[in-house]
């Protein structure tokens, strides 16, 4: 099992909701997150006194997989989550141990 | 049916261009204590010595009348929290900022229009006895007797004639014309530069609402149809379902389809995309807000708190409140399954824009009867606007006070009963009769009114807006229409600096 989390911008998230639907997976966890890379801040002034912007809002999708799924769902969110434009964000890969789903008692690959 | 009678002295008709005959006999006397024993003392009464107790009287009751015509201006003037809560709360966390600083700034820029030649052009030429307004403060500017179209006199309020009447009249007027202004701000949210928005404000102030205001309330051509074209009493609109939210309404149209849709409104395929607001306390304090405000917009149209009238303007306009927010409740309910809370607020709100021309001729059962029709037609309304004209409006104010404002003018032409509004325009009426009573024309005025605004009136805005949009593109400034990346990102940082909700306190 494998946790893929990406990082994208807010408006992209319908596009890969429904590009994920499409290719058949079944859930996916979404958190309101700020951060910066390399799309960095900018300043602004409020009240008349300048203050650095740094963190830009984005959307943490955190989704569980099959091994032999990865490839397959890294490139649909890549696909459908990029512009172009700096700040598309990033998707990176992290072994998983152990799964179990709550109401069942299901454990591994049919947990997910 | 049951009869209020309006006034406790016989009305006159008064030959000078005013919005109505004065319904009582007032001296000649400026509001002010000294003047008005000076003046007394001149006028030689026919009677005997105790002419003078009821001359004090009536001057006192002018002075009253004054004070809450005062009172009317500034519960209007409230109403503009009323408008910022509810579009703030309608619209999207990222804008927030942006939308509400709109309805902020909308306020003072409509005053500055207004207050150099807007007034002006709308109320030179009116006059109103009743709280102190004895002389208008100047005359025709475009057009003659009973064709007239725009007024002139008293030029950023200098010049002669500047009495305290006249300045707490020109408050409740400016607060009426920023009603109008602040209309458009609702439909154009989440994608209006801010800089095209402040042209706005000036312009609707300076010329847009005081067109129609001048053929109306200020004793124009629409006002005198009664006689031109034996059109009932003329245009009636008592507080102004056509001249405040029909005009408003309208604008906010235009500006919708000059702005286009919000990115990711409508998809690929044109369905609708629901894009919720981030608020919705905000939007329904918003809303009682504006029903507070409201009694002031209706019932202060009085313009004497001796005329009380202002009691059944009063209860009409909460009647169609309460009938237009449990009718919308349950027809939302019907129609998709929920009570949702944002079409409950708008279905109030349809009751009051409705209300608003009729309230003072029309007995409490016909107010609910209006705030139920209301209920019914904003809800359609936002459907058709939607889904079939495919036009994006966040908040539904095409619907709230366009449509339901030119209900509200043609309402006055189904249901005024004939209880009110003698020599209403300076007419022959012995008040303002509809269709209930029989009477066809009165409505043959209220559609013609209701055709000017969504004709020229419409054009007027329309092409504004399109040339503001035209001149800036040609300068360089890429239209009136923010940039997709701002609109993407949230208008609050790119426009106005500063985010309504600020990442981590």
């Amino acid at each position: 099992m494998q946790l893929i989390t990406a990082i994208v911008k807010p408006f992209k998230i319908d596009d890969v909701k429904d590009a994920l639907k499409a290719a058949g997976i079944g859930g996916v966890t979404a958190a309101e997150v700020r951060g910066f890379g390399r799309q960095g801040g900018h300043t602004e002034t409020y009240r008349g006194t300048e203050y650095e912007i740094d963190f830009v809002p984005k959307v943490r999708l955190d989704i569980l997989v099959d091994e032999g799924l990865v490839d397959q769902v890294i490139t649909t969110i890549k696909d459908a989550a990029v512009t172009g434009k700096i700040g598309d964000g990033k998707i990176w890969v992290t072994p998983v141990s152990r799964v179990l789903r709550i109401r069942t008692g299901e454990e591994g690959a049919d947990a997910i | 049916m049951f009869r209020l009678s309006a006034a406790r002295s016989r009305p006159e008709l008064d030959a000078r261009p005013s919005r109505w005959a004065p319904r009582r006999l007032v001296p000649k006397v400026l509001a002010g204590s000294a003047l008005a024993v000076l003046a007394t003392a001149v006028i030689a009464p026919s009677a005997g010595a105790q002419d003078t107790a009821p001359d004090a009287t009536a001057v006192l009751g002018t002075q009253v009348n004054l004070l809450w015509v005062v009172l009317g201006a500034v519960l209007v003037i409230f109403m503009q929290a009323g408008f910022a809560l509810v579009e703030t709360g309608f619209c999207r966390r990222k804008h927030a900022a942006h939308v509400v600083s709109t309805n902020f700034a909308v306020f003072g820029l409509g005053f500055i229009g207004f207050f150099f030649v807007g007034f002006p052009l709308a109320f030179g030429g009116f006059s109103y006895a009743a709280f102190g307004l004895d002389k208008p403060v100047g005359d025709a500017l475009l057009g003659s007797g009973n064709w007239i179209f725009l007024f002139k006199g008293g030029w950023a309020l200098s010049g002669g004639g500047i009495t305290p009447a006249l300045l707490g009249f020109f408050l409740y007027m400016v607060a009426f014309m920023d009603t109008t202004a602040t209309i458009p701000t609702g439909s154009m949210a989440e994608r209006w530069k801010w800089g095209s928005f402040v042209i706005w404000g000036l312009f609707c102030g300076a010329i847009y609402y005081p067109l129609f205001a001048a053929w109306t309330w200020g004793g124009g051509w629409l006002a005198k149809t009664w006689d031109t074209m034996s059109l009932g009493a003329g245009y009636v609109d008592f507080a102004g379902s056509g001249v405040v939210h029909a005009v408003g309404g309208v604008a906010a149209l235009a500006g919708a389809i000059a702005l286009g849709p919000r990115i990711g409104k409508f998809g690929k395929d044109g369905t609708p995309k629901a894009l919720p607001g981030h608020h919705i306390p905000m939007a329904m304090l918003g809303t009682f807000i504006l029903l507070f405000g409201w009694f002031g917009f209706n019932a202060a149209s009085t313009f004497a708190a001796t005329d009380v009238q202002f009691a059944t303007v009063a209860l009409n306009t909460a009647a169609a409140a309460a009938f237009g927010a449990i009718t919308a409740m349950l027809w939302i309910t019907k129609r998709t399954g929920k009570p949702d809370p944002g079409m409950m607020a708008n279905g109030m709100l349809a009751g009051l824009v409705a209300i608003t021309a009729p309230c003072a001729f029309v007995a409490p059962w016909a107010a609910a009867v209006i705030g139920i029709i209301a209920g019914v037609l904003v809800i359609e309304s936002v459907f058709f606007v939607e889904r079939k004209l495919k036009i994006d409006d966040p908040v539904g104010a095409i619907s709230v006070h366009g449509v339901c404002g030119i209900f509200g003018v043609l309402a006055v032409g189904i249901f005024a009963n004939g209880s009110y509004g003698a020599a209403w325009n300076g007419s022959t009426v012995k008040g303002v009769e509809g269709i209930i009573k029989g009477n066809w024309s009165q409505l043959g005025a209220q559609v013609l009114g209701a055709v000017v605004i969504c004709t020229v009136i419409f054009g007027v805005v329309f092409a504004f807006f399109k040339i503001q949009d035209a001149i800036s593109k040609a300068m360089g400034k890429g239209g009136i229409r923010s940039s997709e990346a701002d609109e993407i990102e949230g208008l609050d940082i790119p426009e106005m600096g500063v985010l309504a909700y600020p990442d981590f306190p």
